[in-house]
């Protein structure tokens, strides 16, 4: 049977570097295939040569074994291929039927446009599919997980054949994430055939059924989920032995260093995010934070970070009141902040890595004599840095914007935990990352947590908050609905109390107390 | 350091904003890949302006009336003839000025390298103006009230000029470029002041700040700081002392505006790019989350630029005051702030970018007057030209597809470097 897409030989060379060498690539009709790799291997540049954004400098790409040639989206969208990009194409403004016609709009009457269809080709696809989207809501009031569904039913209503989903799971929380996996099923079972982008292991292994590994631009090899481990997939993808399982000292814990007492913060539009919390973290531990995305957690990052100012309750970080504080005067006391969001608040993409890595420090000897910044010194302290924590970047003056998300990541790392601490806030830290950059990331937080530095972790990722947290608070609507020590539950446990289940009915009345004095003590 | 290294840095220094990405190659390459968009748009411009030329001149109609070949003829004399005086109005005619070298005559050399002259004058408040609108956007504020700060610092100027008398130069200039530096930094701080304070948009703001500032100059001129002997709304003339001086005799008018203003650049510079208070003002700009996460207090700086492009905006208004007109009168309209908009964005914001387009419309606006006179083209052609070369700034695009640049694929979000990320 002719495959349905076959690339054969596509190279692409940008300056300086051969983004796609050679790669073979075939895509068999009702079939998921996983296109894996790290950040930065080539994944996405196929992809955009494919779907028309970049001309290949050679190769050749079939589709129902007839040569195509694409040179714009528009002649991909012709011959039935459709991509949902990592960041979504969508209005807000405008509802679910209207960013679905965009582009292709149904017309009554020589001009004057057709909702209607349009809405009831959405409740169509919507049923068929199990979808579940509303044509009539308008995209800034619906969940992301949504959103990505109605990229997915745009495609759909312009009759694509062939799928590609670039890093689909990135923006979604586990749940929503499963519920893509059911869909993505239901749409092969139907004949659809779906190139699934990622990075993340446990998503090949679960939903693909050919597995094609990509590393520095070139295949290197194509498998399926039957024949291969997590580990032999993170070994092709990163090109040496990553090591899964983080080994973790038994933790040293001291003195109290941060302190939160009733915590009351309300959000952008004046409702209570942060419901009167109380906890503690202390030297030589981590406290993670777990949590579906939204229930506070970036509201209580920003307030101990002085981004942000609570309505009420105390915030004390080594016996300083910073509750009301800048966010200045809390990195001067020793705090240092992995921010949620790393391109909107943790670099000035347009700035050199140089800049950014003196990003919070800029100010004091020896990068500035009085007001007049100091080149060498800052220079200096880039390449060291560069070297140190192995930021891969042509040099110290290139953008931080050009790089890759893992590298961007690093400069964060490497300007907040190059500093003497004894606070660490991480929001996110490995969103987004690849197997190599997040075993990195991983590997730096324990080194704070082992020095002495109290480290808070936020994470909607729940594998990474198990992984590293010696204490567990879990969110939820605001509240902590539970603290416990992370030896003594189990992550469907936690899972639990994240979708907010009742503690006693999860099965963690007693250790929830223990932790819960533990963390007001 | 040796004379090549000197150079070398000093190129450099052109290069290192004006290059938004540094790519790699050598630095000759990086300036003619920061360079090439606006010397291109320049060059388009002229053509279309030769369009224009020939479409507004009666005498192309008339010989195209009589055949093909006479219109063809006629058009390219026309366009020939215009841009011949386009130069030798704004850098001087060649001819003459060997004919007055070699007549040893004073006044005769002095005419015929007035031209010249006369534009880096023009230029002057150019530079001012466009170094006030590039810091503005450096710091993330849009100053569309450059034109009534350039009102109000004249205004100041000219009080500080005429009230205050019996002072030495070396005194009452400075203090006469500070005062139109105030008046233009009070003008630009209250839009500054009411977005930090109630978030009230500058661009509105400023263009209603210019119209206070319009009619306010028409009430002090007929009123508080009219000339006593005079019927005109005008205002008295400065002091001598408080005048810029001018290097050369009649008619030359160049004077020291020109060198305050590339001192004026130099500072913008150094204080952009080598001051812990540029890298606040050009991070708050860049990226706004990300100053008041590093702890920079956001909205001082947008005063703060607000207050810093205002006073450089003044003291364009200073400059005419105190070294060509030496009094304020009401048909005292410049446009400069409108002009400086576009100015620094053909700059590129970048402190030498501002410098070299403002020579450039100095020499464009001087060498027009010639053109009508010379010619008789509508001095208007050359608004049409600097609108031309300007959209082709604003729209890069266009000029990729008219000369088929390649474009670069790490402009517009799309990562070049990404293959670095992989082991």
């Amino acid at each position: 049977m002719t495959p349905v897409l076959e690339l054969r030989n596509i190279t692409k060379r940008f300056p300086g570097v051969l983004a796609n060498d050679r790669i073979n690539l075939s895509l068999e009709k009702g079939e998921i295939h996983a296109l894996l790799g790290e950040n930065g291997a080539g994944k996405t540049t196929l992809m955009n040569i494919l779907y028309g954004l970049y001309a290949p400098d050679e190769g050749e790409i079939f589709v129902q074994g007839k040569p195509l040639t694409v040179e714009s989206p528009s002649d991909a969208i012709d011959s039935g291929i459709g991509m949902v990009h990592q960041h979504f194409m969508l209005i807000p403004v405008f509802t679910v039927t209207e960013n679905v016609m965009l582009g292709e709009e149904a017309t009554v009457r020589g001009g004057f446009l057709d909702r209607k269809f349009t809405a009831n080709r959405i409740r169509e696809i919507s049923e068929q599919y199990s979808l579940e989207v509303d044509p009539d809501v308008y995209v800034r009031d619906i969940p992301v997980g949504v959103q990505q569904r109605v990229e997915i039913i745009k495609l759909l209503y312009r009759e694509a054949d062939i799928l590609i989903l670039d890093e689909p799971t990135a923006v979604l929380t586990p749940q929503e994430a499963d519920e893509l996996f059911k869909i993505m099923n239901k749409l092969v079972e139907s004949g659809k055939s779906i190139i699934f982008i990622t990075h993340k292991l446990r998503e090949v292994i679960d939903v693909a059924d050919r597995i094609t590994v990509i590393r520095r631009g070139k295949v290197v090899g194509t498998t399926t989920p039957d024949q291969a481990t997590k580990e032999q997939l993170a070994e092709m993808m990163v090109g040496r032995e990553v090591q899964l399982e983080l080994e973790k000292a038994p933790p040293s814990i001291g003195d109290v260093i941060l302190e939160v007492k009733n915590l009351l913060v309300l959000d952008d539009v004046k409702q209570v995010a942060v419901d009167e919390v109380s906890f503690s973290v202390r030297e030589g531990e981590v406290l993670g934070i777990a949590g579906v995305q939204g229930n506070g957690q970036t509201e209580l990052v920003k307030a101990l970070t002085g981004l942000h100012d609570p309505e009420m309750g105390s915030v004390f970080l080594l016996g300083e009141d910073i509750s009301r504080a800048k966010p200045r005067t809390i990195t001067e006391l020793g705090a240092a902040h992995v921010p949620e969001d790393r391109q909107k608040d943790g670099l000035v993409l347009s700035y050199s890595v140089a800049d950014n890595l003196v990003l919070c420090t800029y100010y004091k000897e020896p990068y500035a004599h009085g007001v007049v910044l100091q080149q060498e010194p800052i220079l200096q302290r880039a390449n060291e840095l560069i070297e140190q924590f192995d930021i891969r970047t042509p040099d110290a003056q290139t953008p931080a914007g050009s790089l890759s998300g893992g590298n961007q990541q690093k400069v964060i790392v490497a300007r907040e935990f190059s500093r003497p601490t004894r606070f660490v806030v991480a929001s996110q830290p490995t969103r987004g990352l690849d197997v190599g950059s997040i075993e990195y990331i991983h590997n730096q937080i324990l080194k704070k947590r082992d020095a002495g530095t109290a480290v808070l972790l936020v994470s909607s990722e729940l594998d990474e908050v198990m992984e590293l947290s010696d204490r567990i608070a879990v969110m939820y609507r605001g509240k902590f609905v539970a603290i416990v020590p992370a030896d003594q539950v189990t992550k469907e446990q936690v899972g639990l109390l994240m979708a907010g289940v009742a503690p006693d009915h999860a099965g963690v009345s007693e250790i929830n107390m223990l932790g819960m004095e533990e963390g007001i003590s | 350091m040796t004379e090549e290294k000197k150079t070398k840095k000093a190129a450099e220094i052109l290069v290192e904003e004006l290059t938004k990405t540094p790519t790699n190659g050598t630095w000759l390459q990086r300036v003619g890949q920061s360079m090439l968009i606006p010397v291109l748009a320049v060059i388009s411009g002229l053509f279309l302006g030769a369009v224009f030329i020939i479409l507004t001149s009666e005498d192309v109609y008339a010989a195209f009336g009589r055949s093909i070949g006479q219109g063809l003829g006629a058009s390219f004399q026309i366009v020939w003839e215009s841009y011949s005086a386009l130069f030798t109005g704004s850098l001087g005619d060649p001819a003459k000025i060997s004919a007055a070298l070699q007549s040893g005559d004073g006044e005769a050399i002095r005419r015929a390298f007035n031209p010249f002259f006369e534009s880096l004058v023009a230029s002057t408040p150019y530079i001012f103006g466009g170094l006030a609108l590039a810091l503005g956007f450096r710091a993330g504020v849009f100053n569309i009230g450059a034109e009534g700060q350039v009102f109000v610092g004249a205004i100041f100027a000219a009080y500080a000029g005429y009230a205050i008398q019996g002072l030495p130069a070396i005194i009452h200039i400075p203090l006469a470029l500070a005062a139109g530096a105030l008046g233009g930094a009070i003008w630009g701080f209250i839009p500054g002041w009411l977005k930090a304070k109630t978030g009230g948009h500058e661009v509105i703001n400023t263009i209603m700040m210019n119209y206070v500032a319009f009619r306010l100059s028409e009430w002090l001129l007929a009123g508080p700081m009219k000339r006593p002997d005079s019927f005109n709304p005008i205002s008295p003339t400065i002091a001598e002392s408080a005048m810029l001086p001018r290097f050369f005799g009649y008619p030359i008018r160049f004077h020291l505006g020109f060198f305050i203003a590339l001192l004026a650049a130099w500072f913008v510079y150094w204080f952009l790019f080598k001051t812990t208070w540029g890298f606040n003002l050009r991070t708050v700009g860049a990226n706004p989350s990300a100053a008041k996460y590093a702890g920079i207090n956001v909205t001082r700086y947008m005063v703060l630029g607000m207050t810093l492009s205002g006073a450089l905006a003044g003291l364009a208004g200073t400059n005419e005051v105190l070294g060509l007109n030496h009094n304020l009168a009401l048909a005292f309209y410049s446009g400069y702030g409108f002009d400086s908009i576009a100015l620094a964005l053909l700059g590129n914001n970048h402190p030498i970018g501002v410098v070299l387009a403002a020579l450039l419309f100095g020499t464009m606006r001087n060498g027009a007057t010639r053109m009508q006179v010379a010619a008789g083209i509508p001095i208007d052609i050359i608004s049409i030209l600097q609108a031309v070369i300007l959209i082709f700034i604003a729209a890069p695009a266009i000029i990729r597809t008219i000369f088929r640049l390649k474009e670069r694929e790490d402009v517009g979000g799309v990562r070049m470097v990404s293959g670095w990320g992989g082991n």
